[in-house]
């Protein structure tokens, strides 16, 4: 609710706002609104690679029941898509295909990289043809550890980029990547070359943290 | 040249004479589109390079490869038991009889006996691996014939069911990484036991279920009924294994013919098909279960006391002696072996895996020629591959 309240006009405090909101009159700013609406809507791209897919499908089954966060819509092609779940290992054969589908899908999008092997290549993070983590090609927004997480995981974790959506702004410098006019969506796509991908990592999208240690 | 047998397109395409004469205005030039990687009914990352006259497929060029996660070169740099997480994840809808497989191969390779309890354990958890298998399977095909929800949210419904049992002995819901060389590793409590005893008492009520709700579908049938049919001699001469040669009515069976494990202790049955196509592989897998059901129920009436643990096994410092072992189990999708050379160090000199769903995918293109695009995608579904154990 703090984001909230920061979003609202000023003079209006969230104590006026549930006041109003007793006797019936429902205050929200355009911002409020509009990620609200997006936020309960993500729908997912089916798309799955490995053993994650597996849960992934679990999550979206009775059990867990992934509709109750508006998320049920797996759609098959990308340009319907809101949400990227890269749900596996990433093979350097599979990266293009991934990083491609990232393109087909039109703005506002946002990607999780689901499991260790999407986040890092996990298990098989020696193997000589195992990408080591998506995010050297993708912004990635959400992480979810585990291998495979769990159903209630990837619910947390889509949970986490609600929470997120909810508390982008509209405008200014911290708006988000497709209200930014000069912004691209167009990632460059790696080719599967001789030895590795080339280029290895797209460096305007991967940026690690340069460790310095202290003597 | 099996495809001028059923497609005289066919024949046209492999001369290289693409273009057609215009004496016939309703036929074009044939189509080549990609089914895949990205294909919402292609079960993970595998593409079908498809040539098509109109909808009727004349030519299939599988492309694998799309996740290729170096399955054997890392066993290679892993010691013995290492290697064991992975092998979960080379088939990751049945983990236990992965692991199965692999510590069997391991036991030979080092001579390592297993204490009975043990075994009993392992054939209840393959067999609930079975099941849980088969159950998805029938939920994923009914998926891929256009039935979408309903039947998948059936055996979803169950499957989950079986991986509280496996989450309850192995910590784990997919990946169990439970049998150890010269036994399991951990022993099932009296309370497990009793609820997997309920689970599969009652899940024989589940099957007449399903079945009345799928097995004598119209639709079904008609879609599915001499879809893709296999004959036993392509079958045999292609290394076909598992329920996919059984619909084809060769009586093979890794637990009746090797009889590992303690298999012919167990009364069951090998149910077989008739006319191999997709229709008999889709009821092979029922009966399988039912029979499965049986064995699970004969392991809990008479399973032993005792530890689950040979005492005197090796975990740590395991160097087996220089030689080569084979060991291979029915898995739910085929035979699933694994060979393994030792040169008396504490990893694999070579370590390899004969993954099932692999060698039945290679006659993807015989059985589908000559029919249409909807139907490559059942008739895929009912290969039933895992492209983990695909590409390994």
């Amino acid at each position: 609710m703090s984001d909230f309240a920061t979003s609202l006009p000023a003079g209006i405090s969230e104590v006026d706002r549930t006041e109003l909101r007793r006797q019936g009159i429902l205050l929200t700013s355009l911002e409020e609104f509009y990620n609200w609406g997006r936020s309960n809507s993500v729908w997912p791209l089916q798309f799955g690679l490995a053993c994650c897919a597996i849960e992934m499908i679990a999550t979206s089954m009775a059990r867990y029941d992934i509709a109750r966060f508006g998320s049920e819509v797996f759609r098959p092609s990308p340009r319907q898509a809101d949400l990227l779940i890269v749900s596996g290992t990433v093979t350097k054969k599979m990266a293009p295909q991934v990083v491609r589908l990232w393109n087909q899908m039109p703005e506002p999008k946002y990607c999780i990289a689901m499991g260790a092997c999407a986040i890092s290549g996990g298990p098989f993070k020696q193997g000589y043809n195992v990408l080591k983590g998506i995010d050297r090609f993708i912004p990635v927004d959400i992480y979810i550890p585990g291998c495979p997480p769990r159903p209630e995981a990837l619910l947390h974790g889509l949970m986490a980029l609600q929470e997120k959506i909810r508390g982008q702004k509209l405008t200014g410098p911290a708006a988000p990547r497709h209200l930014q006019p000069d912004a691209t969506c167009d990632y460059s796509i790696p080719e599967f070359g001789a030895h590795d991908l080339e280029p290895t990592k797209n460096p305007t999208v991967f940026q690690p943290p340069v460790i310095v240690r202290k003597e | 040249m099996i495809a001028s047998d059923i497609s005289p397109l066919a024949s046209r395409l492999s001369s290289g004479a693409h273009t057609r004469a215009v004496t016939d205005p309703f036929h074009g030039d044939l189509l080549e589109v990609s089914m895949g990687p990205h294909h919402p009914s292609t079960h993970g990352v595998f593409r079908m390079q498809v040539t098509l006259d109109g909808e009727t497929i004349v030519k299939l060029k599988p492309v694998f490869g799309y996740l290729h996660r170096n399955h054997e070169k890392l066993g290679e740099s892993t010691s013995y038991l290492g290697s064991m997480p992975y092998t979960d994840r080379l088939d990751y809808l049945n983990s236990m009889t992965n692991n199965w497989a692999y510590a069997l191969a391991v036991e030979q390779l080092a001579g390592q006996p297993v204490p009975e309890r043990a075994e009993y354990l392992r054939v209840i958890l393959a067999e609930l691996t079975r099941l849980l298998n088969h159950t998805c399977l029938a939920g994923f095909l009914l998926q891929d014939c256009g039935c979408s929800g309903t039947p998948l949210m059936y055996a979803f419904r169950e499957r989950e069911k079986i991986l509280d049992l496996f989450e309850a002995l192995s910590g784990s819901r997919m990946m169990c990484n439970f049998q150890r060389f010269g036994g399991c590793r951990t022993d099932a409590s009296p309370e497990w036991l009793a609820a997997a005893k309920q689970l599969t008492d009652g899940y024989g009520a589940f099957l007449d279920e399903y079945e009345r709700l799928i097995t004598g579908n119209e639709i079904l049938m008609a879609r599915t009924q001499g879809v893709g049919a296999l004959k036993p001699d392509l079958a045999i001469s292609a290394g076909i294994t598992g329920p996919m040669l059984r619909a084809t009515g060769v009586d093979y069976d890794l637990r009746k013919v090797d009889g590992y494990g303690f298999y012919p202790r167990f009364e069951f049955r090998v149910p077989l098909g008739d006319h191999g196509d997709t229709y008999d592989r889709y009821m092979i897998r029922v009966l399988e279960m039912r029979e499965s059901i049986k064995i699970i129920q004969q392991a809990f009436a008479t399973l032993p006391a005792g530890p689950v643990m040979d005492p005197k096994a090796k975990l740590r410092g395991f160097r087996p002696k220089p030689g080569e072992a084979y060991g291979r189990i029915e898995g739910p999708r085929g035979e699933i072996g694994f060979y393994l050379v030792s040169d008396g160090t504490p990893n694999p000199y070579r370590y390899r895996v004969r993954p099932p769903s692999f060698v039945n995918l290679t006659l993807l293109e015989d059985l589908c020629l000559g029919h249409t695009v909807a139907d490559a995608v059942i008739i895929l579904g009912s290969i039933d591959i895992v492209l983990g154990e695909v590409d390994r």
